[in-house]
């Protein structure tokens, strides 16, 4: 069982603070991590692989030099390879899905491939099914529970007011959500035995899509202001509480 | 000079600080109240291999150096100094001298049980009338046959009540003072062992204490650890590592008194605007900052001592001297800072202050860590 999952690193988005002057987002200094939501996948493989009994966990990344340090930790966790490869300047999901899509096609041998259902800096969810898209393969959105066999994955699918279970033979694509698993903590060992393991650089080149250019354009990017009301209610409490439970059903807080 | 962690030192801290805030952090201010020991705990941070940080690769261990183990015990207690010294006293004081002095069936035999965490860890040194003035032990150990038969007690115990293997100093030769001390590898299922209940504390309250005692105690002869005679010195070079493993922890309490004064600071208004507004508390956050920061460079430094293989008692007792009484200041300021409210059971700090006390206290008092630093100077 060969699984290949795509993991990008994003900054730690409980640490961005919005610059009040600005109303934009200040993203400078702040640490990075794996995606949460990537880590499940990772999580999911690792299991998958572990139930299976054997095969290869190869990661994918789209990102800057220093994504090495955080795909470092994901091979401690139990990936066996990592591949990072650096984005051009000017890039947009068509040129990263286009990027991770011609890295699978280069490792060639793939049973299944697992992305988190959407980052935790942008959440617009298109990665997977783009990269399922242009693979041409299926693909299971939302996965929060995978039964993975020799020859076919069963997934149990959140779509909000309903859960779906879903089929596919290899080789398929599935989106996990946060609720499918908690990952692993490494353990000192893995951590260091994870030093051994290989992290390839590859190139747009190499993945056979130089030349790729982003064909949406981000305009900006503002914090959305949050203003609290801060009503005080003055009255004795036999009169704030009812006006008070008046006034959170009027703004829609209680039903 | 090169002050920089390295990858996986970074890896490991952030891997351990991840667990400490998960599993480690929702448990802390129960073990206090209930006086609760942390075995499940204990299991997770044998599964991450915690609990062999210096124990050697080929005896089941993560073969780690003295400063990332050092790293290990500060982000532990920084959640729970209970916790902390218990991980302390398992890797510092039970596996180092076994790794050190034991024979080669003694390390097979013992350390992966203690990395693998099937048996936890202490040390049995301390005696009611024997302190800081350990030689003064009335502990015996007399060799019968094949065994020696061992009599006495031995007071303050961590994990006393828990622990499964632990190192006994005992008089095996009354006339040769303090030469005349071995040390032994216990095992709880011994004939003859026994442990008292847990002594009621101020703090580290998870972490059992108590007395053990010895009955004609059946110590097979194969147990004693190092020759006979040689225990003092044992003693003296395994709490010289121990200090740091304290030290750690002492960092560990008092950066956790500084992250909680930092967000209360920032919350709690007075006179319509944050306290962290008034520079009495800016001034009293900037000097906790510029201690702990202090403290863990001489841990640091005191571990790398160590980890280059010569002597490092002088720098292990500075780093606990200064790291404990760091401990004992900053949670002091850090009540200060909470007003009346840290005073109460509900905000952390107060427990954070009960904790820091036993750090100037216990593995050598704060004064006996001033004799040591002098007596490396003055001689």
């Amino acid at each position: 069982m060969n699984i290949i999952v795509c993991a990008k690193q994003v900054v730690d988005v409980s640490e961005v603070k919005v610059d009040p002057s600005t109303n934009k987002p200040v993203l400078t200094g702040i640490p990075k991590k794996i995606s949460d939501i990537d880590k499940n996948a990772v999580e999911e493989a690792i299991k998958i692989k572990e139930k299976i009994g054997s095969g290869k966990i190869t990661t994918i990344t789209v990102g800057p030099p220093d994504a090495k340090e955080k795909i470092k930790e994901l091979l401690a966790m139990g990936v066996d390879e990592g591949i990072l490869i650096p984005a051009p300047e000017e890039f947009d999901y068509h040129v990263v899905s286009s990027l991770l899509a011609g890295a699978i096609e280069k490792i060639g041998e793939y049973d299944l491939i697992l992305c988190g259902e959407a980052s935790i800096d942008m959440f617009s969810g298109q990665m997977g099914p783009r990269i399922a898209g242009i693979l041409n393969i299926p693909q299971i959105t939302y996965a929060l529970k995978t039964d993975a066999s020799d020859d076919r994955i069963v997934a149990e699918r959140n779509l909000g007011d309903k859960m779906v279970t879903t089929e596919s033979t290899y080789p398929a694509l599935v989106t996990v959500t946060k609720e499918i698993n908690e990952p692993r903590l490494p353990s000192l060992m893995q951590i260091l035995g994870a030093a051994r393991k290989p992290i390839h650089d590859w190139t747009a080149e190499d993945v056979g899509k130089a030349g790729l250019s982003a064909m949406t354009r981000t305009l900006d990017v503002k914090g959305v202001p949050m203003e609290r009301k801060n009503i005080n209610f003055e009255e004795d409490l036999d009169e704030a509480v009812p006006k008070m439970v008046e006034m959170l059903a009027k703004d829609g807080v209680l039903n | 000079m090169k002050l920089e962690m390295s990858e996986e030192q970074v890896m490991i801290r952030n891997m351990i600080r991840e667990f400490a805030e998960k599993e480690i952090a929702p448990l802390a201010a129960e073990l206090d109240e209930k006086e609760i020991y942390p075995a499940e705990t204990l299991k997770k941070l044998a599964a991450l291999g915690i609990l062999g940080t210096i124990i050697p690769t080929e005896y089941g261990g993560a073969g780690l150096d003295n400063v990332t183990y050092a790293m290990v015990i500060e982000e532990i207690s920084r959640k729970c100094a209970s916790t902390g010294v218990v991980t302390s006293v398992h890797n510092s004081l039970t596996a180092w001298p076994l790794i050190k002095y034991g024979t080669e069936e003694q390390k097979k035999k013992y350390l992966p049980i203690l990395a693998s965490g099937e048996k936890i860890g202490a040390f049995g040194g301390t005696e009611a009338n024997a302190g800081t003035d350990l030689g003064a032990m009335a502990t015996t150990a007399v060799l019968k046959d094949d065994k020696y038969i061992i009599n006495g007690s031995k007071m303050f115990i961590t994990s006393g009540p828990r622990a499964g293997i632990i190192i006994v100093f005992a008089v095996t030769d009354k006339e040769a003072g303090a030469r005349g001390i071995s040390a032994f590898i216990v095992e709880d299922t011994f004939k003859g062992y026994s442990a008292g209940p847990p002594i009621e504390k101020m703090g580290i309250r998870g972490s059992l204490t108590s007395e053990l005692i010895f009955e004609d105690m059946e110590v097979p002869k194969e147990n004693l650890l190092g020759k006979e005679g040689a225990g003092f010195k044992i003693a003296l070079s395994t709490l010289d590592g121990g200090r740091i493993g304290i030290a750690s922890q002492a960092v560990g309490i008092a950066q956790a008194a500084l992250d909680e004064s930092v967000e209360y600071a920032m919350q709690r208004q007075q006179f319509g605007k944050p306290i962290a507004k008034f520079q009495a508390i800016q001034w009293m956050i900037a000097e906790m900052a510029t201690k702990v920061e202090a403290a863990r460079y001489l841990v640091y430094h005191a571990s790398y001592k160590k980890d280059l293989g010569g002597r490092f008692s002088k720098e292990a007792a500075m780093a606990k001297l200064f790291a404990s009484e760091t401990a004992g200041e900053v949670t002091s300021m850090a009540v200060q800072v909470h007003g009346g409210y840290g005073y109460t059971r509900e905000y952390t700090v107060e427990r954070l202050f009960r904790d820091a006390k036993i750090t100037e206290l216990y593995e050598g008092t704060s004064e006996v860590m001033k004799m040591v630093i002098a007596g490396s100077l003055l001689r």
